[in-house]
């Protein structure tokens, strides 16, 4: 299977424009540490005997941007579309799902503008509503810093070694290298940010290790600047919609956003578009009841578009202003999750749905795989901004650093506990001050 | 944009062939290379630095004067020290003498703790045998209690709760347990921060009640440099006996599992490789080892492809590619079944060892789109025979297609190149059939070629 594989992909790649004379060598290499390193003794193909090297030039490819896509930088063609969503049975989400012939030519189980009532979802049970009790007074919203202080002290506490040397050495570089990369800036990001920050130094002339210190955190603070708001279009049926990869905490988002709206007078609707995991949508209801906000449900195993149809629908005729769309978690590198993702944020687009917030959730101890999750999610719906979670814990989430700086998404909020409080808009002056302090 | 580390030894090695004895010089080189890679892999700054004074020790006066690919055996030297690591003892469950045997699931909110209680119940229950019950001690997060009763009858297995408090319902569970003769107990916990000194000392009390006879941390394969912290807290509050990676099947580098496994010092146990009971394995510290030193994920790739390639069709148009009579209509379905695979550009990065150059060249999955279209506007005849394409015919195809002569002469060049390169490639010692032989007859070839230079 190893050559069929090699084979197709290579005929791929060269079909598509890659340079095919490298590769060959690196396909017959990696063939090679596959097969556990064959005595191929064997010089690339350039020098072997009878062996011409590859005459004409790489074929000229189409050549596209290689500039990330920022938000709102186009979606996705919607035309000659990749292949369909395959429909997910309901008993089980197939990892990698064979397309079913779904013989309708609408996608299955969205209903079609002619009929929009025809949700196969709805036809059975009302949606299910929450009394809206009155809410008590709003709880003073918490500060990162008084949330942090079991984990950490300020921004001084980590660099006092630093700080009290009386120069600038080795040492000082060192020091801050490993901070940020302990924060999970990242090895490339945080280089770039040293490297800015020794030409600061000279251009600025630092001479004292605190000037740096303090050169480095607001050079850090720039680097977060960015649209904090959440938009919310008077007079329309706004919706957010949450989206990542499992155990993030978008659920738990929605259920504090869905608070924190209410408090600031807002009529919500949740939807509970994750129809996939067991008990999804009942987590989601518990919240609704917190936060006093309508939820609107399907069938477990149901499709996730339909429900957000629904809750769009029902909000509208409410005259309610926010619909909170929850997403099942979902890995990026899923082709078809990505694909049924995508058909989500379409539908919520639909009249009179108007997708002003695509939120994605990361959760502040992911690695640097938290920078390609925002490259695929942004890539497919167009994320405005991110969540971070879990900033309570000993993690830092440095790596909404490069998320900001390399596909210039804002953080927009913060999540610092399971309670319904627990929700701070993102401020990245204490971001930045919490991110280099010492861990416990 | 990433290169592999093959790659990069190479780049420090290759002036190095013959050379002789790698010197400190030489080695703190492919150390800077090493600890880069691993720290890209989320790997713990702090693990890495132990890590690579350990390699050090290995490779400073390594030969490398008989190898032509340096950077290989120096990778190899990595590899395998790595891979011993995180494989080292492996634990076999074995069950209590008197039953049942109980097993407590520990880690941080959003690890997985709930689905992996499922698998695993589903796993003793299907692959060990045993007859196991599942108790959810989690009264924290809202419907936890729920998703794992529904989590508990896919697997066929009960599942004990109450709404009491995580130490009494732990208690009970067991005793459940052993009042209707399970012979496994999996107690499932709330996700908890590892600096929450109330439930930090809620899960030791759990711990003291229920006496189990394996902890398991359940880790997330994403978690960045933070993971030493986590298993250190845990291991130290609950005394852990393994590891289980979650979420594997992501495309995380998974630098996690060996900085949790450097700190805690016990086994990654099972790995769970997606959202379905059955996706749950035992852990593969090779494939582990390979992913963390971004030599792509090939096996899994493999996989993936086994599942989704119809390899009867596959190995068909494998071999008519070899024998030059592919066409393209063959192209176009290979293309068409790669692309259930997921994102090229994502598969790309699966494969180790691909050179900047075709890496950056944009395998954009949008490319296709055009190429698809060109040879779905060619006649059956023409795609079996691109050669009859003349000037007409392009430009009707191009019309058809919505794309220009320029792009539909672009194709047909490219594919006769594909062609070709193919055909030269299954001719390479390694690949196609001819492996043994050619590869000898050009060692053999080589050394008289190095002999003859006086080496």
């Amino acid at each position: 299977m190893h050559d069929v594989l090699l084979g197709i992909i290579a005929a791929a790649i060269v079909a598509s424009g890659g340079g095919a004379t490298a590769l060959l060598v690196r396909v017959r290499r990696m063939k090679q540490e596959l097969t556990g390193g064959g005595t191929d003794t064997q010089a690339p193909p350039q020098t072997g005997p009878g062996q011409t090297r590859s005459g004409p030039s790489r074929p000229a490819a189409p050549t596209r941007p290689t500039a990330p896509s920022r938000p709102g930088a186009g979606t996705r063609p919607a035309g000659a579309a990749p292949p369909k969503a395959p429909t997910r049975p309901p008993t089980g989400r197939p990892t990698q799902a064979p397309p079913t012939p779904t013989g309708a030519p609408t996608e299955a189980g969205v209903p079609t503008e002619a009929a929009p009532t025809e949700a196969p979802t709805e036809a059975e049970a009302p949606p299910v509503e929450v009394e809206e009790a009155p809410l008590p007074g709003a709880v003073a919203r918490p500060r990162l810093r008084e949330r942090l202080g079991k984990a950490r002290s300020l921004f001084g506490g980590y660099l006092t070694a630093v700080r009290s040397r009386d120069r600038i050495d080795a040492d000082t570089w060192d020091d801050l290298e490993e901070g940020l990369i302990l924060a999970d800036v990242g090895v490339e990001a945080t280089e770039a940010i040293l490297d800015d920050l020794r030409k600061m130094a000279k251009a600025e002339n630092l001479s004292s290790p605190d000037q740096l210190i303090d050169r480095l955190r607001t050079d850090l603070i720039d680097r977060l600047a960015g649209d904090r708001e959440l938009h919310l279009d008077k007079g329309e049926t706004n919706v957010w919609l949450f989206v990542g990869v499992n155990g993030v905490g978008k659920t738990t988002t929605i259920g504090k956003l869905g608070r924190r709206e209410r408090l600031n007078g807002h009529e919500v609707v949740m939807a509970a578009g994750d129809t996939f995991r067991a008990a999804a949508a009942d987590q989601l209801a518990l919240w609704a009841e917190r936060a006093g906000a309508t939820i609107i449900r399907g069938n477990e195993g149901g499709d996730p578009g339909a429900v957000i149809f629904d809750a769009v629908q029902h909000a509208a005729a409410r005259k309610a202003d926010l619909v909170l769309g929850d997403t099942a978690g979902r890995l990026h590198t899923k082709v078809n999750l990505m694909e049924e993702l995508k058909k989500v944020r379409r539908v919520a687009e639909r009249e009179p749905g108007h997708v002003t917030e695509v939120l994605l959730v990361i959760d502040a101890t992911t690695g640097q795989n938290g920078l390609i999750q925002a490259r695929q999610f942004a890539d497919a719906v167009n994320v405005t901004g991110v969540v971070l979670t879990k900033l309570d814990g000993t993690a830092k989430g440095g790596i909404v650093l490069a998320i900001q700086q390399e596909l210039g998404i804002p953080i927009k909020l913060v999540g610092v506990g399971e309670s319904v409080d627990d929700l701070i808009e993102f401020d990245p002056v204490e971001f930045v001050d919490a991110l280099v302090s010492p861990e416990v | 944009m990433f290169e592999s580390l093959t790659d990069r030894f190479d780049a420090v090695f290759s002036r190095l062939r013959g050379k002789g004895r790698l010197s400190e010089a030489d080695v703190d080189q492919a150390l800077r290379e090493i600890r880069l890679a691993l720290l890209q892999a989320d790997v713990n700054l702090r693990v890495v630095r132990d890590f690579v004074s350990r390699v050090r020790e290995q490779l400073v006066g390594t030969d490398l004067s008989q190898s032509l690919t340096p950077g290989q055996q120096v990778v190899k030297v990595v590899h395998d020290e790595l891979r011993n690591i995180l494989g080292g003892e492996t634990l076999k469950v074995t069950y209590a003498s008197r039953p049942p045997t109980v097993i407590l699931l520990a880690g941080l909110q959003g690890a997985g703790k709930t689905t992996v209680a499922g698998s695993l119940a589903a796993w003793f229950k299907k692959r060990e045998g045993r007859n196991p019950m599942l108790v959810g001690a989690d009264l924290q997060r809202p419907a936890a209690v729920e998703q794992l009763r529904i989590l508990g009858a896919e697997a066929g297995v009960p599942v004990f709760s109450e709404p009491s408090d995580p130490v009494t319902v732990a208690k009970k569970g067991v005793e459940e347990a052993v009042r209707t003769g399970r012979d496994v107990v999996i107690v499932d916990t709330a996700g908890r921060l590892s600096i929450d000194a109330d439930l930090m000392e809620e899960v030791r009390r759990i711990s003291e009640v229920v006496e189990p006879h394996y902890t398991f941390l359940v880790i997330d394969a994403m978690t960045g440099q933070d993971a030493v912290n986590t298993a250190e807290a845990f291991h130290r509050t609950l005394e852990l006996d393994g590891v289980i990676l979650t979420k594997v099947d992501g495309d995380a580098r998974g630098g996690a599992a060996l900085s949790v496994k450097e700190v805690v010092g016990r086994p990654i146990v099972f790995t769970s490789t997606g959202e379905k009971q059955g996706d749950f394995d035992l852990f593969h510290p090779d494939r582990m080892a390979d992913r963390i030193l971004g030599m792509g994920d090939v096996l899994s790739l493999i996989e993936k492809a086994e599942a989704v390639v119809d390899q009867a069709e596959a190995e068909q148009a494998m071999s008519r590619l070899q024998e030059g009579q592919f066409t393209l209509e063959d192209f176009l379905d290979q293309m068409q079944q790669l692309k259930k695979m997921g994102p090229l550009s994502g598969l790309v990065g699966m494969l180790p060892g691909l050179p900047k150059e075709v890496r950056n060249a944009e395998i954009d999955d949008d490319a296709m789109r055009p190429i698809e279209a060109i040879i779905h506007s060619m006649t059956p005849e023409e795609r079996r025979n691109p050669s009859m394409i003349n000037g007409s015919r392009r430009s009707r195809i191009a019309k058809g297609s919505g794309t220009t002569t320029a792009e539909v002469n672009g194709l047909l060049d490219r594919f006769k190149q594909m062609q070709s390169y193919m055909r030269q490639m299954s001719n390479l010692p390694g690949i196609g059939r001819r492996m043994g032989k050619a590869s000898t007859k050009s060692a053999r070839k080589q050394s008289k070629k190095a002999k003859r230079r006086g080496r």
